[in-house]
């Protein structure tokens, strides 16, 4: 698809405008419908569109591996730690009034923080999900080559045989 | 309107849902294929959130975000907050279980249950 | 009574986009018409005033899950084998039908505000979004904060199904033994 005018053109123009709607659906799903869940698969979906149209190579070349853990793990410890912190102010886990020092406040912020956490593990989730599916079949290309290779290298005799008997 | 009638009429939501529902129940027990199986489920696992929603639903109700005005009717929101993490918990589990059919690709060679099943009978074969 | 047609319609639209999923041998045609399937879902989920369901449907459903099921198809053979209709499953699924639809005769009508999942607690989420927490969309107040601990655990459902997608395929796999063998032994035969 690399090859296509097009589709370049128009993915270009789109990956900004997606992941911009991504943050606009993250921070206004307290008034509007949205929030972390929504706004992390869009946010996925504009790197997904990036690493269908100009390959996946120069999808992670924007999204590297490391990303994909960082965030899986950052978002879901995001969560956990403002939970943590309703309990250092001296309330139960994940109560947020205690948060700030107006109860409304503290909502207010404990809601934006659980989201953002919920949005990163979840855009970076599906990243991850579509690079591991997508990068299976270079690495079945690989694995072919190389058993080829190992086969043309190996002695015809030992080892084939004792697994067939 | 006869008695009889009374509960179809309020309630064909839910009768409609649950003739979706077993379209895709046959479809993940009568298909062989595994991909056809998980679209099947996606089919299943949809109106079961459809049934959900249909529930929350209150007549002459609006989308529950407030309006400011008292006397609006807001349809049920627990229902919603329960369906939209489903959703994206069972996309997960739905890649969970393509990541599964990918593997058994590699290892058999096939995503026909019934091949499988008489690959591994032809392998049990002469060791019994 | 255009509340019915609206959602018949699109109900009986589904059932057809269903059947046919069902019916194609073709899995890429498969595929795509369970992603129409999702976004007329959607659609349903708008007419029954699910707006943030409708949107995470329409996001997930019809977008991420058929990229996901597309990239499953490159490695996958993409045709299914002719099956005939089968009368034990057809049976099964018509029984179980019935089952669930005399059931349902049991539930409240559809869209009666005296139902008694309305009376519980979500009058309370309405007035407690606006007092207690002061977020308009109730949804998100309900999500985030008064269910915080469900959104809590279906966080780490997601975390954990993406940990066993990198365990299944994630790494370096050798081939297998068995295959390997196979085609090893007819090559010596051969």
């Amino acid at each position: 698809m690399q090859d296509d005018v097009v589709i370049r053109v128009v993915a270009k123009v789109m990956i900004p405008a997606v992941m911009l709607f991504a943050l606009y659906v993250q921070f206004h799903g307290d008034y509007g419908p949205g929030g972390g869940f929504q706004a992390g698969v869009i946010f996925a979906s504009a790197f997904v569109l990036n690493a269908v149209v100009f390959g996946l190579n120069k999808g992670r070349h924007v999204w590297p591996a490391h990303y994909n853990l960082m965030g899986i793990c950052g978002g879901v410890l995001i969560y956990g730690f403002t939970g943590v912190a309703g309990m250092a102010f001296g309330e139960n886990f994940l109560s947020f009034n205690v948060l700030a020092d107006d109860p409304i406040a503290g909502q207010h912020l404990g809601i934006l923080l659980v989201e953002f956490g919920v949005g990163l593990t979840v855009a970076a989730v599906m990243v991850m999900l579509f690079f591991t599916f997508a990068g299976r079949l270079s690495h079945n290309r690989l694995l072919s080559k190389s058993d080829a290779h190992e086969r043309r290298l190996a002695p015809k005799s030992s080892p084939s045989k004792e697994v067939t008997k | 309107m006869s008695a009889w009638m009374d509960p179809i009429l309020g309630q064909w939501n839910y009768y409609l849902v649950i003739a979706l529902m077993m379209i895709g129940f046959y479809a993940v027990i009568a298909r062989g294929n595994m991909v056809k199986k998980i679209v099947g489920l996606n089919i299943f696992q949809t109106s079961v959130f459809m049934l959900y929603i249909s529930m929350g639903k209150v007549a002459n109700g609006t989308a529950p975000i407030l309006t400011g005005e008292p006397s609006t009717v807001y349809s049920n929101p627990l229902p919603h907050v329960l369906i939209l993490t489903a959703i994206v918990v069972g996309v997960s589990t739905t890649a969970v279980g393509y990541a599964l059919i990918i593997r058994i690709q590699e290892s058999f060679g096939s995503i026909e249950d019934d091949d499988i099943i008489a690959m591994l009978d032809d392998e049990e074969a002469p060791a019994s | 009574m255009s509340g019915f047609l609206v959602n018949a319609s699109l109900i009986a639209l589904l059932a057809l986009i269903a059947i046919l999923a069902l019916r194609l041998h073709r899995l890429f045609a498969v595929v795509m018409l369970s992603g129409a399937f999702s976004l007329v879902a959607a659609a349903q989920f708008v007419v029954l005033d699910a707006v943030d369901v409708a949107f995470t449907e329409a996001a997930v459903g019809a977008g991420i899950s058929t990229v996901l099921a597309l990239a499953t198809l490159s490695l996958v053979p993409a045709e299914e084998k002719p099956h005939s209709i089968s009368l034990v499953p057809a049976f099964l699924a018509t029984l179980t039908g019935l089952l669930l639809a005399v059931a349902v005769t049991d539930l409240p009508n559809f869209g009666d505000p005296k139902a008694p999942i309305h009376n519980h607690v979500a009058p309370e989420y309405i007035i407690g979004s606006e007092q207690a927490i002061g977020v308009p969309n109730i949804v998100t107040s309900v999500l985030a904060s008064y269910r915080s601990f469900d959104t809590f655990g279906e966080t780490l459902v997601v975390f954990t199904a993406a940990i066993a997608v990198l365990l299944i395929i994630g790494g370096y796999t050798r081939a297998p033994r068995r295959a390997k063998g196979k085609r090893k032994g007819s090559q010596d035969a051969g």
